[in-house]
């Protein structure tokens, strides 16, 4: 039933499961979670006051630390960060911080009135900040520097503020109504959104600083999606997964007509690629009403970088993995349709440059998918707009923008840069720790203390 | 609350072509010759890609044309002077390359005279002799003949039935000018695909440079879904970023024709239910 409507997935808990759940933090003096948070959320501290009944204060606590406490309790992988440093883990299960946490923003934003208010501002400073994108990295630095007394402007390109957030996370995973709770949050401290503002093209870096801008953060993220660069890749009913996500998510071609931007959905979709977005793409698929779903994947189920939770979700709703598979060309019915994609086996070599075993065609073990669509799931690099048109900035051959770890401090003098720009595609929560590092840096800067 | 974008002026050229033209200064001082803007009309619109008719840096003005196709442009066709939309983004693709070629000649198909406009202007001022060549299906359907006379040395009209100008289709005068000998340092056609698709064929013959402004769909027009792919010289290109000029001998016009057939049947669905509930409203 689920998997043929966009309602979330995963159901909150219950005040006595939270308290339960809350009541099993041991209050171990190491607290290795929080290390394991990249924006260092005080954990402990704020299960101590869920177990306690202290909402408000919960709240308080949490949000001293995360911007987006919504959105982080929904997609981050927690089970790779502060769960799995949780002390418990060796005994049975770790605390599930994740939930709680979510727990947390949801009482939140149905309890408003039950809040007190927040800390008030510092005195303005008199500087100025752009922040370059409104996803998860732009969102939190720009929250960081405005709890500073920084004027912060965020330039988002498109008509809504959330970046992948909004175009690419389904709304079944992350509601939209979350993501729009908590950039209104942001806006509360005094952030300002200009929507419909392609840096780059509208105005460019330079202009920015020339402006009166003291300091700018690039969080333009990993827009540009790859393709698999294989034969007949252009028929109709073939889309990158950016295409596919960005219709169905920010558009809600689900929608449709109520709506106005349709998808074109076939009966059998193949998605190429297995991770987090290829489960999304996939998952998107089976609500929007294809009878089959295929995740096709050249390495085997042990790599498959997607969260466990989410390939679990995948496969308990029906899609179908085709392992050890990768495409080599598409078909079509001669007037431009997909009608096919030729596939060959594939087994495991050596380990390669990332650690995984490298994936090695079987010679003469082609065969033919019988599919009417395909979604193409590869991985997104950074859009290279804002590289191409500000002078002075550094980048990969992988089209990332060079930035110092720690600092985020880009080589070109008073623009720093954090999240996909500089990693390439990455999680939501590293970007945002990335945001929350540059903008100490920022704050540092830009009060003369280095 | 988000910012809306007021329609300055709302005017209906000729049937069916509206022109609107906005306060939009972010886009206005940086906008170019072969550049578009991205429109939304409201929170249920689709993004639509139009290319920029004028625009005014000083004014802070920016001015589209367009036709009445499908639901949006219908819907876009009621709103007046003094309505706003939703979001409008750019300017988006790469300018026109403009230079002094020598003699250039535009070559505008239906309404597509808005995009041609700034183009000639551009190249005018860049110091070419320009031949512009104005085609539509009758008298009724042509608009800015002035205007683009005005940027323009010599214009030639044509109409599919004969009713003004010369009767016939745009690539008749193209071939003959061609065939007059006189040297042609590039010839830019805007229009249908079809009738772009032709241009390049009329022109391959005598080699002369060819440029086309293609309009595969779109959502993002930022290079973040590759839904505008169109293959040029046997390469995938976004139109949205790569172009949306490219040169007319090497576009793949066949995949082009293919790829905006995609969403015939849901725009005709998206028609038939917004008549449906007009129907029901009056």
């Amino acid at each position: 039933m689920r998997a043929k409507n966009f309602k979330e997935v995963a159901l909150g808990y219950t005040p006595a499961m939270a308290a339960e759940e809350a009541g099993r933090c041991i209050q171990c003096p190491k607290r290795p979670c929080v290390a394991g948070c990249p924006v260092n959320i005080d954990i402990p501290e704020f299960i101590k006051a869920v177990r306690e009944g202290k909402m408000a204060e919960a709240v308080t606590v949490l949000k001293s630390k995360n911007a987006l406490p919504g959105i982080c309790g929904r997609v981050c992988p927690q089970e790779t960060q502060c769960e799995e440093q949780c002390t418990l883990l060796k005994q049975k299960a770790p605390v599930a911080i994740g939930r709680l946490e979510r727990y947390v923003a949801d009482w939140e934003r149905e309890n408003k009135a039950a809040m007190p208010p927040g800390a008030p501002l510092p005195p303005p400073t008199g500087k100025k900040v752009a922040v370059i994108g409104s996803g998860p990295s732009g969102l939190t630095a720009a929250a960081e520097l405005a709890k500073k007394g920084h004027a912060v402007s965020i330039f988002e390109a498109l008509h809504v503020g959330g970046g992948v957030l909004m175009y690419g996370i389904p709304e079944f995973r992350l509601p939209k109504e979350i993501v729009q709770n908590e950039i209104n949050f942001v806006k509360s401290l005094g952030v300002e959104l200009v929507l419909d503002a392609v840096i780059g093209k509208c105005d460019t870096i330079d202009e920015i600083l020339g402006e009166g801008y003291d300091a700018v953060f690039l969080g333009t993220g990993a827009g540009l999606p790859m393709f698999l660069n294989i034969p007949g890749e252009n028929a109709n009913g073939i889309y990158s997964a950016n295409e596919w996500l960005t219709r169905t998510n920010l558009m809600k071609a689900y929608l449709f007509p109520n709506y106005d931007t349709p998808l074109k959905v076939g009966k059998k979709v193949a998605v190429i690629g297995g991770g987090n977005v290829a489960m999304d793409a996939a998952r998107c698929a089976l609500r929007l009403g294809a009878a089959e779903v295929y995740i096709v994947y050249r390495r085997s189920e042990t790599e498959l970088p997607a969260r466990r939770e989410e390939v679990e979700n995948a496969m308990e709703e029906g899609i179908v993995f085709k392992f050890l598979t990768n495409p080599t060309k598409f078909m079509d019915d001669g007037k431009g349709w997909l009608t096919g994609m030729e596939c060959i086996q594939m087994e495991l070599g050596e380990p390669d440059a990332s650690g995984r075993r490298r994936p090695i065609a079987k010679a003469g073990s082609e065969f033919v998918m019988n599919i009417d669509t395909a979604v193409v799931a590869l991985g997104t690099t950074p859009n290279p707009l804002i590289a191409a048109t500000t002078i002075g900035l550094k980048t990969t051959g992988h089209g990332t923008v060079v930035a110092d770890e720690t600092t985020g401090k880009t080589v070109k003098d008073k623009v720093w840069a954090g999240g996909d720009i500089v990693t390439g595609a990455a999680t939501v929560i590293s970007a945002m720790g990335a945001g929350k590092r540059a903008a100490a840096d920022i704050d540092k800067y830009l009060m003369g203390k280095q | 609350m988000k910012k809306l974008y007021k329609i300055l002026t709302a005017k209906t050229l000729v049937p069916n072509i509206h022109l609107f033209k906005f306060d939009a200064p972010r886009i206005a001082h940086k906008a170019k010759a072969g550049q578009f803007v991205v429109l939304t009309k409201d929170e249920k619109g689709e993004r639509i890609p139009l290319t920029i008719a004028d625009s005014d840096a000083q004014a802070g003005t920016v001015t589209i044309v367009f036709m009445e196709v499908g639901k949006t442009t219908r819907e876009l066709g009621l709103l007046q002077t003094g309505d706003s939309i939703m979001s409008l983004t750019g300017p988006l693709g790469l300018p026109t390359h403009i230079e002094n070629y020598g003699t250039v000649v535009c070559v505008a198909g239906g309404f597509a005279v808005a995009p041609v406009m700034p183009i000639a202007r551009a190249m005018k001022q860049a110091g070419n002799k320009v031949i512009s060549i104005l085609g539509a299906r009758n008298k009724e359907l042509i608009f800015w003949e002035d205007e683009l006379r005005s940027v323009s040395d010599k214009l030639i009209v044509t109409t599919d039935d004969g009713t003004y100008g010369r009767k016939g289709l745009v690539t008749e005068p193209l071939k003959e000018i061609l065939e007059s000998g006189e040297k042609i340092g590039l010839v830019v056609a805007i229009g249908p695909s079809i009738m772009m698709k032709f241009c390049a064929k009329t022109t391959h013959p005598f080699g002369v440079k060819t440029i086309v402004s293609l309009n595969p769909v779109m959502v993002d027009g930022t290079g973040m879904c590759g839904c505008c792919r169109v293959v040029v010289g046997g390469q995938t290109k976004f139109a949205c970023v790569d172009g949306p000029d490219f040169d007319a001998h090497q576009v793949d016009w066949d995949l082009l024709a293919a790829r905006q057939r995609t969403y015939l049947e849901e725009e005709k669905q998206a028609m038939e239910n917004w008549q449906c509930q007009c129907g029901k409203h009056s």
